[in-house]
């Protein structure tokens, strides 16, 4: 090696390791700057999320009814887009949690309403998760994430490995017996694109299902989600669910 | 989806104990699925039992070295038939090489598997057998087969000894390359499962490398048993220090994989999180029988008494030979127990952790048993092929061609 060479060698060695010791110090201060990241409904127009107020469901399942008739799903108790859970806690501490049929048919009388400490319902759908998990599995890109903030499926695509089903934390998928596809709750893509709300929504006597556009600073979703304490459902997944409820309870997984 | 199938899955419902989500009665991955691992894994070991020789110069498992590769590729030949079956749309896999989506490990995996075959174990095979294909390619009298073995050349039919030494270099630094890739193809398919973070019973990092080796102690017991039954079947002595060398390897896999899969046990008891109840109440209920009597007890426990009993004293030879292919038989069923208890156990509990679902295996259905029982035979009959075009038993052969 010549000296000239050996010259730039060394040049060279000194510069990257003057490059990384300077990332190592700005390091920290980056770090805590990237902590705090902007939702994604401060950038993007509509961006729609959903709200559940537990307190208000009664459980009359019209919703879950609407929903397999508006979507064409299959009528077995099996699949499902979206479901009422019913939770029953007792003085001794037992939990009792069912869904028949979804809750479409209503619930038989519990046993025993003398030791019922207190009793809910729980509507469950897809969260269209920020960050999906469903999407993040699957090999060829079916299920995806619209420009909204909807996570859906595409039927053409799909290649019904199921591994998505299995990747969902909360048990929102199901695999379509005629299709021969995963299939789960759409937000009724359909309706939200022409300006209406899903069905579920519009079903809901109480008004306990909300649905609206996250982006919408003065919108009633929006709204409720500055007024109200909101949980959603497994926050230790990081999946960051747009779904939120009121009144969660910690009986509810 | 046939009616019947709806009928055993209304009936299912009835089975179910404690509360699941309503989505969650019907099991996604059937026994399709458990054979997937269970192929992929032979596939891994037998690759790793063949490198030992080229990479570490063991030289004394040579005899087992080309039926290793061989055992590989039957295998890995049929891999993915299980996945494709499964398929919704089978039409459709293509797509995962078309159009993947980078972030899925069941994507990434399609193209490990690729360029395992065609990079690492077709070329290394084709290398190793270079020499006796030209040599047959003129001896063979029986024409298809002389056909088959000109096109295998691919016009080369240079065998001077100085182009073998290039082939012989040339094979080694593939099976450096092979190892971490056969490591790479069945590691990948502990984090499929391993990644999966909605299921406490899949999502662990240690998945990858109890999945790898488990693979290894299921790859050697499986050319050992090849190798033995071969012997017997050609009517050859057995080679001794070459199979007690095997079983060393053997038990030290087994060992490994024993106490990786009990360490992972003992955090989850110990760390004892929110899901820790209803993965007692699996182990104590719808696994105990898979889990701790074949999967522990008969699957791991045993092969390692026995391989053990053969390392500790100087048994003699016929003692050993039953002892060896006792082990390789147990532990072979005891990692399907494993790879069942994994992929169908992790589906059983519901992931609100409140109740089971079951699994009603149909029996002729597309993903029923009898598929299942095909696609584990197949291999088999693959191998059969490629010891009929490839003896292993080379050396002899290509004298023979030789001198004839
Ligand atoms: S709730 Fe399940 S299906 Fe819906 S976006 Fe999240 S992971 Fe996907
Ligand atoms: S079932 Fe379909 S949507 Fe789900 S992961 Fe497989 S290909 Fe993607």
């Amino acid at each position: 090696m010549n000296p000239i060479n050996r010259r730039q060698f060394l040049k060279t060695a000194a510069l990257t390791f003057l490059a990384f010791a300077g990332r190592a110090l700005a390091a920290p201060l980056a770090a805590a700057e990237k902590f705090f990241h902007e939702p994604p409904w401060r950038r993007k127009k509509p961006y729609w999320g959903y709200a559940v107020d537990i307190t208000k469901c009664i459980g009359c399942g019209r919703c879950a009814d609407a929903c397999k008739t508006e979507n064409e799903i299959p009528r077995e108790p099996f699949y499902f887009r979206t479901w009422v859970e019913r939770y029953i806690l007792r003085r001794s501490g037992e939990v009792a949690v069912d869904s028949p049929n979804g809750g479409i048919d209503g619930y038989p009388p519990p046993r025993d309403p003398e030791s019922i400490a207190q009793s809910f319902f729980v509507p469950k759908l897809c969260n269209h998760c920020e960050h999906s998990p469903c999407e993040q599995v699957c090999p060829v890109g079916a299920t995806f994430k619209t420009e909204d903030g909807v996570v859906l499926v595409d039927r053409k695509y799909c290649i019904g490995c199921r591994y998505c089903i299995q990747a969902c934390p909360y048990g929102c998928r199901y695999f379509h017996p005629t299709l021969q596809v995963a299939d789960k709750c759409t937000l009724c893509y359909h309706r939200i694109k022409n300006g209406k709300r899903p069905a579920c929504v519009e079903n809901c006597p109480t008004g306990a299902r909300m649905f609206g556009d996250l982006s919408d600073p003065e919108g009633a979703l929006t709204k409720f989600r500055e007024s109200e304490r909101t949980q959603v459902l497994k926050p230790h997944m990081g999946t960051e669910p747009k779904l939120v409820y009121k009144g969660l309870d910690k009986e509810v997984r | 989806m046939n009616d019947s199938y709806l009928e055993t899955l209304r009936a299912a419902l009835a089975q179910v104990s404690g509360f699941i989500y309503p989505n969650e009665l019907e099991l996604q991955w059937s026994i399709l699925i458990v054979l997937y691992p269970y192929i992929t894994g032979l596939v891994a070991g037998a690759f790793i039992l063949a490198s030992l020789e080229r990479v570490f110069n063991v030289k004394s498992v040579k005899p087992t070295y080309r039926l290793s590769l061989l055992v590989a590729l039957a295998f890995l030949l049929i891999a993915p038939l299980p996945l494709q079956v499964h398929l919704g749309h089978p039409e459709r896999a293509f797509e995962i090489f078309m159009t993947p989506n980078t972030s899925s490990a069941m994507a990434m995996f399609g193209f490990v598997y690729i360029w395992y075959l065609m990079v690492v174990l077709l070329v290394e095979i084709w290398l190793d057998y270079r020499r006796e294909i030209v040599l047959w390619s003129k001896s063979e009298t029986f024409w298809p087969k002389r056909l088959f073995y000109k096109l295998l050349t691919f016009g080369v039919d240079n065998i001077s000894p100085r182009s073998l030494e290039i082939d012989e270099k040339i094979g080694r630094a593939l099976t450096v390359i092979g190892l971490p890739s056969a490591v790479l193809l069945h590691g990948y398919v502990g984090f499929i499962f391993g990644s999966i973070k909605a299921n406490p019973w899949w999502s662990t990092p240690l998945m990858p490398i109890i999945f790898l080796f488990s693979a290894m102690a299921s790859g050697i017991a499986g050319v050992l048993l090849f190798y033995m039954f071969l012997c017997w079947l050609r009517d050859e002595p057995i080679d001794m220090p070459c199979i007690d060398t095997v079983a060393k390897f053997f038990l030290t896999a087994l060992i490994v994989a024993f106490s990786l899969e009990m360490l992972e046990t003992l955090q989850t008891a110990y760390e004892a999180e929110e899901h820790f109840d209803i993965i007692a109440l699996l182990v104590e209920g719808k696994l105990y029988f898979s889990m701790i009597f074949v999967q522990i007890l008969m699957g791991s426990l045993t092969p390692m008494f026995l391989l053990g009993l053969a390392q500790l004293f100087d048994l003699p030879e016929k003692v050993r030979k039953v002892f060896y292919g006792a082990s390789a038989v147990l532990s072979l069923v005891g990692i399907f127990a494993m790879r069942w208890n994994v992929v169908v156990g992790g589906q059983f509990f519901s992931k609100s952790l409140r109740g089971f679902t079951t699994y009603k295996m149909e029996f002729a259905g597309r993903e029923g048993l009898l598929s299942a029982i095909v696609l584990a035979i197949l291999p088999l009959f693959v191998l059969a092929g490629l010891l009929y075009l490839l003896p292993p038993w080379g050396e002899r052969a290509g004298k023979e061609s030789a001198t004839s």
